[in-house]
């Protein structure tokens, strides 16, 4: 059977069993449609939310990332996991007692204030959209690669078919259909892995065989890899930082309080059945989710030592890299490469007319590796690789059997979809429900607000997609922005609710707009304003990163400390909150008492 | 609120700084801040410093939080606040 109709298969498969599920399980439980998790085990909670969690950025883009930027890639791998903590203590168990459904219902009452509500709508919807801009770029990936088309023609596709996605939203809540994307996403990314650990360093552990030495030799895999990628003008791999030791520092804090920021997360922590179940369920989504991002250094490292292996015999033999005949013919390349130059993301162009592929740094900083170039005659790197298709080239790339690339693809979609699908619920509670309903027209029927649901999901589909069109960035690098966004506007105030009794809503709302305002400044001066192509306004700013050298991705920190600064300042010269809301926060503090949720909606 | 309402958020609090600590040095320290110093020790094929951001402090941070649930539920029920 030839690639394709396996992979047909294997996608067409994977949904018949989600769907499947979604019937089976319909009948008994409409209850559980939007109270996700009552009465299931914690364990199958966790990989429920896990799969919520784990999206196109995590599944397709990050180990991609990683493998270009070597170890300062760990700080998507610990900002990513390590929000966890901060959500477990401080939001979590605090949230699930206060006992309502949706982020901005706590910030409206414990701000005892509306307008505090609207404002927190304005940034949910900003960080969603924006998080939905990075899945679309990834869905398109996914999906050029799957259909064998182009990546623009991929993003069309995939918005048609998140629309139905979202729109059918129902089998989006139910548990167990979480869990079985979550088999088939951890699966498609450890088989893989476990194969090409396997094959290079004789480990089947991928964890493990990252540490390892490379089969038959005393040499380290990543001594190895260091030696390859230096001697081709890279950085070496396991200590290349990601801008600076500042900037990978902020980076990692905006990821993290992000995570404990975003709302899609949250929510589903609001409806665990009692507090305790809260603070251990964080846990076990952790856990889940570190089988995959404990395995993505791996898959990161050793895709990027079998694609240097693959574009030049040297790499595995061991001899002179710059030899001529050890770089391999255009000609003769393996099928995988023709395969990913239909979709545009892999591209090859013979600079010095040898006919041979030379994958290299040409910009580099090192005279021993640009001496050696210039010897040889290479005249400038010739092939371009997307960091989006490692993950999904992988498999072919370590020419692994058909059934694997497949079951990546179909790994690649769940992940993408699931999670496109979840914000897009969220997009569309926060506006219909929170603003039209909540703010607007507290008489709209609940027809009427189910149809303005749908109709705002897809506006932001389509408003969505257009930006992925053209992105701010790789998958994760969006996402990145997202998370920065979460950081700098929910997560603050969120948290002074909980741990301040004494911060009033002149304070937080405030915090929130100067957190909001200032991370978007600076992120709109890099990316263009609201994503827009053409826009950029750097010279305002005074060049790239001119905030200490920190990258706009890693800005959110930076706006979530002057949220802080700003609510207090503008709290100290303000009205205390009424004696009500105090006592409020007070029993938000205490387990003993959690109610049902109420407030469950649509 | 009262006596025994303040020395639980007291002991809350205590239990939250106490893991944020070690949260910190595990990601932020031995992660960054201290992985250069870290990377002449080696740990297999892995230099320590780049274990720690890219494998360690993930597991630590696992550790943490079911540490943690155990240890509030410890403490709910010393101060007589835990749910049914």
């Amino acid at each position: 059977m030839d690639l394709q109709t396996t992979i047909y298969l294997v996608v067409g498969a994977s949904f018949a069993l989600y769907i499947g599920i979604a019937i089976w399980a319909r009948a008994g439980s409409t209850s559980e449609f939007y109270v996700a998790g009552g009465g299931v085990h914690p364990v199958m909670n966790g990989m429920a939310t896990a799969a919520d969690w784990m999206s196109a950025a995590s599944f397709i883009s990050m180990a991609g990332l990683i493998a270009n930027m070597g170890y300062g890639g760990g700080l998507f791998l610990m900002g990513w996991t390590g929000g966890y903590v901060l959500l477990a203590m401080l939001l979590a168990p605090y949230l699930r007692k206060f006992g309502k459904f949706t982020v901005p219902q706590f910030i409206g009452d414990r701000f005892y204030s509306k307008s505090a509500s609207t404002v927190a709508v304005i940034c949910l919807l900003t960080a969603s959209i924006t998080y939905i801009i990075g899945q679309m770029t990834g869905v398109g990936v996914a999906f050029s690669r799957f259909l064998g088309v182009s990546s623009e023609t991929g993003i069309y596709v995939g918005m048609g078919i998140v629309f139905l996605y979202a729109v059918f939203g129902g089998m989006k809540g139910i548990t167990y259909t979480q869990v079985a994307q979550y088999v088939v996403l951890i699966c498609a990314y450890i088989i893989p892995a476990i194969f090409i650990s396997l094959h290079l360093t004789g480990n089947p552990i991928p964890q493990l065989g990252l540490g390892s030495n490379m089969s038959g030799t005393d040499t380290a895999l990543l001594v190895r890899l260091d030696q390859v990628i230096t001697d081709l003008g890279f950085g070496k791999y396991t200590t290349t930082t990601a801008g600076s030791t500042l900037n990978m520092f902020v980076y990692t804090m905006s990821l993290m309080i992000g995570t404990a920021g975003l709302p899609h997360v949250i929510m589903r922590f609001f409806t665990v059945p009692k507090v305790a179940d809260a603070r251990a369920s964080a846990g076990w989504a952790l856990v889940f989710i570190a089988l995959l991002y404990t395995t993505a250094p791996a898959v990161a490292a050793m895709a990027k030592y079998n694609l240097h292996a693959t574009v030049n015999t040297a790499v595995a033999s061991g001899g002179d890299l710059y030899a001529p005949e050890n770089s391999i013919k255009y000609d003769e390349r393996p099928d995988w490469m023709k395969r990913w130059e239909t979709t545009g993301l892999l591209k090859f162009e013979d600079k010095n007319g040898d006919g041979r592929i030379q994958y290299y740094n040409s910009a580099t900083k090192n005279p021993d590796a640009k001496a050696k170039a210039d010897a040889a005659g290479w005249n400038g790197n010739e092939l371009t690789v997307n960091a989006d298709i490692i993950v999904l080239a992988n498999p072919e790339i370590a020419l692994l059997p058909n059934w694997v690339i497949a079951l990546v693809a179909a790994g690649g979609l769940a992940a993408a979809l699931s999670t496109a699908a979840g914000l897009l619920m969220a997009i569309s509670a926060a506006v219909s429900h929170d603003l039209i309903k909540g703010v607007f027209m507290p008489n709209i029927s609940e027809k009427n607000e189910l149809l303005a649901g749908k109709i705002l999901m897809a506006v932001a589909i389509v408003i969505s997609g257009w930006l992925g069109l053209n992105p701010p960035g790789f998958a994760a690098g969006t996402v990145a922005l997202a998370f920065g966004i979460a950081a700098s506007s929910l997560f603050p105030a969120i948290m002074m609710g909980i741990f301040s009794k004494k911060m009033n809503k002149e304070g937080a709302m405030a915090g929130m707009l100067a957190g909001l305002f200032i991370t978007l400044f600076y992120v709109f001066a890099h990316k263009g304003i609201f994503f827009i192509k053409g826009t950029e306004y750097l010279g305002l700013i005074g060049g790239a990163n001119s905030f200490f050298g920190i990258t706009p991705e890693a800005f959110g920190a930076i706006g979530a400390c002057v949220n802080f600064a700003v609510a207090f300042l503008v709290d100290k010269v303000t009205k205390e909150p009424p004696e009500h809301i105090q006592a409020l926060v007070e029993s938000v503090r205490v387990p003993r008492g959690a109610k049902a949720v109420d407030g469950a909606h649509i | 609120m009262n006596d025994q309402g303040k020395a639980y958020w007291s002991a809350t609090l205590g239990l939250l700084g106490k893991i944020l600590v070690i949260w910190f040095i595990c990601s932020f320290g031995a992660g960054i801040l201290f992985a250069d110093a870290l990377n002449s020790i080696k740990l297999g094929g892995y230099p320590l410093g780049f274990w720690f951001a890219h494998q360690g402090s993930i597991y630590i941070f696992i550790a943490l939080i079911f540490f943690y649930a155990k240890k509030m539920g410890d403490i709910d029920r010393k101060f007589d606040v835990h749910e049914d």
